[in-house]
């Protein structure tokens, strides 16, 4: 029972003294009830009663839009002066028939400018209550104690220096350590960890699960749960390069429930379907409407990345083809100078990457511009363009004009040094196509470009990353372009390029061929991340499945084949070897691990059945280790942030590898042995088990037959006869004689 | 290793028994044939006419003087090995799917499936007469078990019970005096395709469509191994001598196998360490799913029938025997 409130003897003497607080407090209106429908209207300009009239009216008129004002709350107060004039006070207050109408006003006519002095601000009232009641005092926030969050970092800290790769199978998400050669080690495994798929932040911190209500990130040695972020029916996330940035998109817009919701989105984000969030905090940052359909038949498409992150995280972009740029910055969110880079004809753009150097000066505070490439295709007789932009300056660097283009494509090596288009033009007949390559070298005065000839259709391309050069795949087969792909495997050949740096100061430097391969089958490249190493591959093809290692810093044992005569310049094909060839059946995926070291090849459930599992690779192109799984899904390798090291640093490594190798060297011997060690006590057990049980089990068998008196099988005996009329051929061959004839 | 072809039928084969000394192998089809080879050459001894319906069974007893056979067409025949003769015809009001000789030769296991309102039936013949003597109509005992359709039945050990293996993937153990199921136990999640006995009958092997083959002890049908692969399995046989391995083999269903490549139906013959449970080596050759699988009694051939319509008889190099597991 609750104690009584005042007691018989201590009454209180007057009305004054009784404590009414508790029924006030019971019984108070709430401000947040019952004005979600008015505004204030502020900067209104102030008037005598002659001219209210004329002003309400005026008013009443760009309210109209808004919503329907109930009749007789249009309310502009009005007070006598110190003239002895009745005045209006400057400002009123409208009542809408709904709160969304009311919303609406503020929305749309907030900053309304009336004249050249007055600019009407447009207020909820209950806004306006809420931020008079602020309190005068500062009360500092209640500082939470500094819980040491786990090294987000930690498996770069492996003794043994290994990968770690998320393989996706059926229900099962699971965090493995390479073991080369043997059974991965678990690292961390667990069922329903994601609805759909699994992607990995691109340094690696962080791994990415999908659900119906949004993301959640993962990560940490332990692989709790770090941060998720709310967004109903998410099906695509972009990080930014440097994952402070996370872009999701979602295909159902965002909904705001009528009540009791405690998501991060307010009304203003209703119908949005791209979120950008911060990482580390979760907030959300911004939310983006997808484009609308170019055309209204056309089915919404999303090409994702919807907006490309510059490589210093300090712009992102969206193109909205065929129109503009739209450049934004972050973390302010905010459209660069307010307004998007208008560009008729625009098709596709990229930022330009970072090079080590770009990325000291980043550090130090001093950050170089971005730069992105775009093209616009032929247009009103204006020749294609490609055209290199600088941001934030928006100053154009260089633009290239080009001729009877198909289409183009732009590839960034990854430092940023080159910009490479890939141009596809089409003969005047519209039948012959043929492409050709304008190489931008960024980093030189002027940007020189220079144009590279190919007689073939190009069917992929790829820089080798921190290097000088690239690698080609061209057919010129005539199945190409008219047969469904995947059907016919095309004849292709593949292509290696290089910088000739020439010899004097004054040579021009140019890209040269290295060697051409003919009569191939390949489809795809990939460089090792570490350069040097490249592997070929035919994908999504249903009869051939191959893969080929080549290396194009060769060196040839013989010293012979160093010195070609030709003017004691070295020959760069005597480099290119292939070093293995070989086939993974069903390969739908590969990817090389972070180091360089390994591939991995993988046969995903998402495009066939067969054969599902991946496949381990070394550099060399030897099998290490194969695994089929049913309902295999995906393989990804956890990457690894950039080195840490200085050049010097790293250079000093390579002088003393010996050392370093011998230790890893022992380290794996230890490991093979310790790991046969157990899986031989486990067979040993095995076989020492099925030994013992046999034993017991002829035991009971033969004194059963004993006691009932049934003969031992004939077996034995019959086996031993066997053995004597057992038919041996034997073949003698004798030479009777030997003559030899000369035959004209 | 060089396989002999044995192309003597001409639709697709359901089973293949080598005899006790392993020199002749018993092979019969759907096309209504029993064949019998000479199993050191792949040469034909004979064939064995008279089903009119596609064969099912086939069993020889252990002196290789009687044959038995049932078959599509209702009935189980007997026949003299040696000349082809048929010496006992028993009539069914369905189908015979297995037909197995007791270890001492005396009684005759037949089952037959059901169908048309008939039920299930065990039968056991008694077969004592062998070649001269007569033969009984009526089975000496018969039973109607209840349950999963029965798909295939081996002797045990001193031909005390009959071992069943069930359409839900459950063996049972059924006494051969009294026709009581004795124990039951569902060790495979689908239908079993093939049940062959290890030699001293203590333990079997049996292969199912759940892509799993395992070893079980007859007297407690106590699941001993498994043997996990990616594929439905048909037949699966232990190798009694030289090497502890067991032979399985299957593929994809016959039905789906024109629209897949040869690669992709795992048409092999698969050797899996009994003991260790590890996959040690594959024989390729069979453009169809492997139905039936019989290793000679010695040890050194063993022999695959396929839906191809043909037997592959596979003779041991050296080397297989001289093969020492590491461990």
């Amino acid at each position: 029972m609750a104690p009584p409130r005042f007691d018989l003897n201590n009454l209180p003497e007057s009305e004054e003294d009784i404590d009414f607080s508790d029924i006030e407090e019971r019984y108070q209106l709430s401000f947040e009830e019952g004005f979600d429908n008015v505004v204030v209207v502020d900067n209104v300009p102030e008037v005598n009663e002659a001219k209210e009239e004329k002003l309400i009216g005026f008013l009443r008129k760009i309210f109209k839009n808004v919503g329907e004002i109930r009749p007789g709350h249009f309310v502009m107060p009005k007070a006598v002066n110190e003239k002895g004039e009745l005045m209006s006070k400057g400002y009123m207050f409208i009542e809408f028939e709904t709160a969304e109408q009311a919303v609406n006003a503020v929305k749309l006519i907030d900053g309304y400018k009336m004249d050249r002095s007055h600019t009407l601000a447009v207020n909820r009232f209950t806004d306006v209550e809420k931020y008079t009641n602020v309190e005068e005092d500062f009360v500092a926030p209640e500082e939470i104690p500094f819980e040491e969050k786990e090294h987000l970092k930690s498996w770069l800290a492996d003794e043994m220096g290994r990968d770690q790769m998320v393989v996706y199978r059926g229900n099962e998400v699971s965090v493995l350590w390479n073991m080369q050669k043997e059974q991965s080690h678990v690292a961390h495994s667990k069922t329903h960890w994601t609805e759909t798929y699994v992607q990995w932040s691109p340094l690696g911190t962080y791994l990415t699960t999908f659900h119906q209500q949004g993301i959640a990130l993962w990560g940490g040695e332990s692989w709790n749960k770090i941060i998720r972020f709310v967004h109903p029916g998410v099906k695509l996330v972009d990080y930014s390069p440097s994952e402070r940035y996370l872009v999701s998109w979602s295909n159902e817009p965002i909904v705001i429930p009528e009540d009791n919701y405690h998501g991060p989105f307010s009304t203003e984000d209703e119908g949005n379907q791209i979120a950008i969030w911060d990482v580390k905090s979760g907030a959300l940052l911004r939310t983006f409407p997808s484009l609308a359909p170019t055309s209204p038949n056309a089915r919404p498409t999303v090409s994702w990345p919807v907006f490309k992150w510059s490589a210093s995280e300090r712009y992102f972009a969206r193109l909205t083809p065929g129109v503009q740029i739209s450049v934004y910055e972050a973390p302010s969110m905010g459209l660069l100078n307010k307004k998007s880079i208008k560009v008729d004809g625009v098709v596709d753009f990229e930022w330009a990457p970072m090079s080590d150097a770009d990325r000291e000066l980043a550090k130090s505070g001093k950050p170089k511009d971005d730069m992105l490439a775009y093209w616009t295709p032929e247009a009103n007789n204006q020749p294609a363009r490609v055209t290199l932009m600088s941001i934030p300056t928006q100053q154009i660097v260089r633009t290239k004009n080009l001729f009877n283009v198909a289409d183009c494509k732009l590839h960034w090596q990854n430092r940023g040094d080159f910009l490479c288009v890939k141009v596809d033009r089409q003969a005047k007949n519209k039948k012959v196509t043929s492409s050709n390559l304008e190489v931008f070298r960024v980093r030189e005065k002027d940007i020189p470009v220079e144009v590279v000839e190919i007689k073939e259709t190009i069917l992929a391309f790829a820089w080798e990353p921190k290097g000088e050069r690239f690698a080609i795949i061209t057919t010129s087969d005539p199945n190409f372009g008219s047969a469904a792909p995947g059907t016919t495997t095309l004849k292709t050949s593949a292509s290696f390029y290089y910088l000739d740096k020439g010899k004097g100061k004054d040579t021009l430097q140019s890209f040269k061929l290295i060697k051409t391969l003919p009569g191939k089958s390949c489809n795809t490249i990939f460089w090792s991340p570490k350069g040097r190493n490249v592997v070929l591959a035919t994908l999504r093809s249903q009869t051939v499945w191959d893969i080929e290692f080549y290396d194009l810093d060769f060196e040839p044992l013989d010293s012979q084949a160093t010195k070609v005569p030709t003017g004691g310049e070295k020959d760069p094909s005597a480099y290119l070897r292939l070093l293995a060839t070989g086939e993974h059946y069903g390969v739908t995926d590969i990817e090389w691990d972070p180091s360089g070291r390994f591939l991995a090849t993988s046969a995903s459930v998402w495009r066939h059945t067969m054969e599902n599992g991946f496949q381990l690779w070394d550099f060399k192109g030897q099998l290490l280790y194969k695994e089929n799984l049913d309902k295999f899904k995906q393989l990804i390798w956890r990457p690894r942030p950039r080195t840490l090291l200085s050049k010097d640093q790293i250079k000093n490594i390579r002088k003393t590898l010996k050392q370093y190798s011998e230790r890893f060297d022992e380290m794996d011997m230890m490991s093979s042995s310790q790991v046969s060690s157990a899986e031989r006590q486990r067979r040993r057990k095995l076989l020492e088990d099925w030994t013992n049980w046999r034993k017991h089990v002829e035991a009971d068998l033969a004194s059963e037959r004993a006691a009932i008196g049934a003969p031992a099988p004939a077996l034995a005996q019959a086996t031993a006869s066997d053995e004597d009329n057992e038919e041996v051929d034997e073949w003698v061959e004798e030479v009777i004689d030997e003559k030899e004839e000369i035959v004209a | 290793m060089r396989p002999i072809l044995l192309q003597g039928h001409e639709r697709s084969l359901t089973q293949i028994k080598y005899n006790r000394e392993g020199d002749l192998l018993f092979s019969v089809s759907k096309d209504h044939v029993v064949n019998a080879w000479f199993s050191h050459n792949g040469e034909r001894l004979g064939t064995y006419e008279g089903h009119i319906g596609a064969v099912w069974t086939v069993d020889v007893n252990s002196t290789s003087t009687l044959l038995a056979s049932g078959s599509a067409d209702n009935t189980a025949k007997l026949w003299d090995v040696s000349n082809g003769k048929c010496i006992k015809s028993w009539e069914f009001n369905t189908a015979v799917r297995r037909v197995a000789f007791s270890e001492d030769d005396k009684n005759l296991l037949i089952i037959t499936e059901p169908r048309m309102g008939f039920p299930a039936t065990v039968q056991i013949f008694n077969v004592e007469g062998g070649l001269e003597g007569e033969h009984s109509n009526e089975p000496e005992m018969i039973v109607h078990p209840e349950g999963p359709k029965i798909t295939v039945a081996a002797w045990g050990a001193l031909n005390k019970y009959i071992v069943a293996g069930r359409e839900n993937g459950s063996v049972a153990l059924i006494d051969a005096k009294t026709g009581d199921v004795v124990s039951s136990n569902t060790v495979h999640e689908a239908t079993l395709t093939d049940l062959q006995m290890s030699t001293d009958r203590t333990y079997f092997i049996t292969s199912s469509k759940d892509k799993t083959a395992k070893l079980i002890e007859t007297a407690t049908l106590r699941e001993l191994k498994s043997f996990s692969t990616d594929t439905p399995l048909n037949s699966a046989a232990i190798m009694p001598k030289h090497q502890e391995f067991v032979v399985i083999g299957g593929g994809q269903e016959a039905m789906d196998v024109t629209r897949t490549s040869a690669r992709q139906g795992k048409f092999e013959c698969r050797f899996w360490h009994k003991i260790l449970e590890e996959e040690v080596g594959r024989v390729r050759g069979h453009f169809g799913p492997i139905n039936t699988i019989a290793i000679h009694p010695d040890g050194r051939s063993f022999a695959s029938g396929g839906e191809d319509g043909y037997v592959r008889v596979h003779h041991f190099d050296d080397d297989f025997f001289t093969f020492k597991f590491q461990i």
